[in-house]
């Protein structure tokens, strides 16, 4: 018992309780700072940049995890089939997730480039469009091409997770359902949904919380841009506490992340655990 | 009686010269006069530095490093970080007190943590006395309150970067060499179909020099003297109103773009104009051999500086890179001896040389160095120490210069108005709060 608390003393407690205190501080590089209160988070509060990175950091989480979610499920449901070669599928579908994030981001960085995308050039040989797609230059173009980049890299976790769990699911019960005249889809809904959602929590849990603290993606891809419209509040938080020198104000960003990630916790495990609903009753 | 660390220093430093002994017998390449630091027993020394864009730099810079292996016995590991990172890794060095001793860092980082490094005053004297002087601009960035937090290293010039043939076929018989004519160019070049591209995205380097010359040639300035931030003003307003007629001639995407696009885009042959260092017309040239439309390319390609604005005389930002000593080293004097050895004659005008123009000498009595007349190409680069202009003009060099630079305040107050998600009044607005905050109005 001792060691591990001392663990978490040194490694969890200890961070956490100093980037909570830098928040409270004009702390920067090299300066310890003095204690002053809430001003960081009324600056921030009054910051267009601010807030423009946590619309952009829910929007990027909520959008990709739900698509992950839904991606991820269906590849599940697929790979949990006895197909010829399972093994090597399997192996394809973690590739994105053993690709080293920075190596992946290169890729989508070419991708997406503006001038040498090999999409926009796929498509401009196909005749479907006659100029390359700005993907990065533009707001919407670049939050949603960042989006993608996302999904792409988080799908094989979540999909490789479920099919654990989709393989812990008795066969017996499909087979009992199945006497009892259900369909594809009652087998779904009252067979494998509810036996899967404990895993469904977890997994979506770790989803949502690397979506949200993503980083390289975005520091590869944009550095933000363009005009801050990718910015996350992780990639704002390094560039005001680390790049910009101000280590108060880049913590208390970064301490603004823990409201919103307790939230998903707390939503996983209090809302997506409910045995009424595990056990197949309405919610 | 107490001895500080600096008198201890200059008491060696003078025993030293002469007793010091067998270590420097011998090795011409250290023979100094009047400064000598005698290096720690068992002293090793850690570097950390960017990251070559010319092969030839870093080359030369281990070879220099080898020889004050070779004379001194000091053991120095090199170490290289991309450029962009170097800035945090420093960051991350001054507030932890540990990692490399000697650091080559960027722009304004020495006013960052000035406690944190160590005083060089007494070596920066000697070299500026020995060597002509410090050019002012690398200096600014180096010293604080008449210190040296650091040596200035070099500056990596920027320059217009153009295809002549192209420049001649949109009717210019030579580059335009004021702001109205330049914008009447890329007019030209895009009706040929040979556009300009210049970086309105979050590029370190690319993106900051090519604001500050919008913002500067027109007599725009972000702070006063005092630091009182001025950016929404009259001249910034012209500036904008600029860069928004110069952005209509732009080859889509350069609002993504971040430092490598411009090179990328204009050596693939997509580009009439760009704002560069050296190294992209060095990549052509190394590659020639190996690419014949390199090589046509490279032919073609000519440098000039950028053009002046309504404000008269030429105003640019340009990378500066400054060698600091981190306070914690165990190694001080080893690490003042290697500095030394680095900037004295044999090994600094061979590392100019070497670096291909990429570097431009801060040390006044390195101006005539042979590269700058060894490509027509060099010379828009020979005067990037003395022409520079550094950033949070016209206020002090410190914590909220950086900030507001790191927080790209100034690109993105142009790249908002340029690509219409605001006016210029409202960019302009924006900026100065932002600004604002970091001068702490």
């Amino acid at each position: 018992m001792l060691p591990a608390a001392a663990l978490l003393l040194v490694f969890l407690t200890y961070p956490l309780g100093l980037g909570i205190w830098l928040g409270f501080t004009d702390a920067r590089i090299g300066r310890p700072g003095i204690f002053i209160g809430i001003e960081n988070y009324q600056y921030l509060s009054d910051d267009a940049v601010f807030w423009l990175s946590v619309f952009n950091t829910l929007l990027y989480t909520i959008s990709a995890s739900i698509l992950k979610f839904a991606l991820g499920l269906w590849l599940a449901l697929i790979l949990n089939q006895n197909l010829p070669f399972k093994s090597f599928f399997r192996a394809i579908v973690l590739l994105p997730w053993v690709v080293p994030t920075v190596l992946s981001a290169i890729a989508f960085w070419w991708i997406y480039d503006s001038q040498f995308s090999i999409l926009s050039w796929a498509l401009m040989e196909m005749g479907l469009i006659d100029h390359r797609i700005n993907f990065l230059g533009d707001p919407v173009n670049a939050r949603a091409s960042v989006i993608a980049a996302n999904i792409w890299r988080g799908i094989p976790f979540v999909a490789i997770t479920l099919l654990a769990g989709l393989q812990t699911i008795p066969q017996s019960l499909y087979e009992a359902a199945t006497l009892d005249g259900a369909s594809r889809w009652q087998l779904f809904r009252f067979v494998t949904l509810p036996l899967l959602t404990p895993i469904i929590a977890i997994t979506m849990t770790f989803s949502v919380l690397f979506t949200f603290t993503d980083f390289q993606l975005i520091y590869v891809l944009t550095r933000g841009g363009p005009v801050n419209a990718t910015h996350l509040m992780a990639t704002l938080s390094f560039q005001r506490g680390i790049s910009g020198g101000q280590l108060g104000e880049g913590a208390a960003i970064a301490v603004a992340m823990i409201p919103f990630l307790l939230a998903a916790i707390l939503f996983s495990y209090f809302g997506l655990q409910r045995r009424k609903w595990q056990q197949g009753g309405g919610d | 009686m107490k001895f500080t660390r600096r008198d201890v220093i200059r008491t060696t430093a003078g025993v030293a010269a002469g007793a010091l002994g067998s270590r420097f017998v011998g090795s011409s390449a250290f023979a100094q006069e009047g400064l000598t630091y005698k290096p720690e027993d068992g002293a090793k020394l850690r570097m950390l530095r960017w990251s070559p864009f010319v092969q030839g730099d870093e080359d030369q810079w281990l070879a220099n490093t080898k020889r004050f292996t070779e004379a001194t016995g000091v053991e120095v590991r090199v170490d290289k970080e991309s450029w962009e990172d170097i800035r945090p890794k420093a960051a991350v060095a001054a507030n932890v007190g540990s990692g490399p001793d000697l650091m080559l860092v960027w722009f304004d980082d020495p006013h960052q943590y000035p406690d944190k490094l160590h005083d060089v005053s007494e070596l920066g004297e000697y070299l500026g006395t020995k060597y002509g002087g410090w050019h002012d601009g690398p200096k600014q960035y180096a010293t604080r309150e008449g210190k040296f937090l650091g040596l200035p290293l070099a500056t990596i010039g920027n320059a217009i970067v153009y295809r002549e043939s192209w420049v001649k076929e949109a009717g210019f018989s030579e580059f335009p060499k004021d702001t109205a004519g330049f914008l009447e160019l890329c007019k030209a070049l895009q009706a040929k179909g040979h556009p300009a591209g210049f970086t309105h995205g979050h590029g370190v380097g690319d993106g900051n020099n090519y604001a500050h010359w919008l913002l500067w040639s027109h007599g725009g300035q972000m702070v006063d003297e005092s630091g009182k931030v001025t950016i929404n003003s009259p001249e910034t307003l012209k500036a904008i109103e600029y860069a928004q007629e110069l952005y209509k001639t732009f080859i889509p995407g350069t609002e993504s773009w971040l430092d490598v696009n411009n090179n990328r885009a204009f050596l693939a042959g997509e580009l009439g104009v760009i704002a560069n260092g050296i190294s992209v017309y060095n990549t052509a040239k190394t590659n020639k051999d190996n690419d014949p439309k390199l090589a046509e390319i490279a032919k073609d390609m000519r440098t000039t500086s950028l053009p002046i604005g309504p404000v008269g005389k030429s105003v640019e930002l340009f990378q500066v890179t400054t060698a600091v000593i981190f306070d914690y080293t165990p190694y001080p004097n080893a690490a003042k001896a290697y500095l030394q050895f680095m900037f004295e004659e044999q090994q600094m005008a061979e590392w100019i040389t070497s670096s291909a123009a990429y570097c431009c000498q801060t040390l006044k009595a390195f101006d005539n160095n042979p590269v700058w007349a060894a490509d027509p190409n060099n010379a828009a680069y020979a005067k990037a120490s003395a022409t520079l202009r550094p950033n949070g003009y016209a206020g002090p060099l410190g914590y909220a210069s950086a900030a507001t630079m790191a927080d790209y305040v100034l690109v993105d107050m142009f790249a908002k108005a340029v690509t219409g998600q605001a006016t210029p009044q409202e960019a302009m607005e924006e900026a100065e709060k932002r600004a604002n905050r970091y001068y702490r109005v």
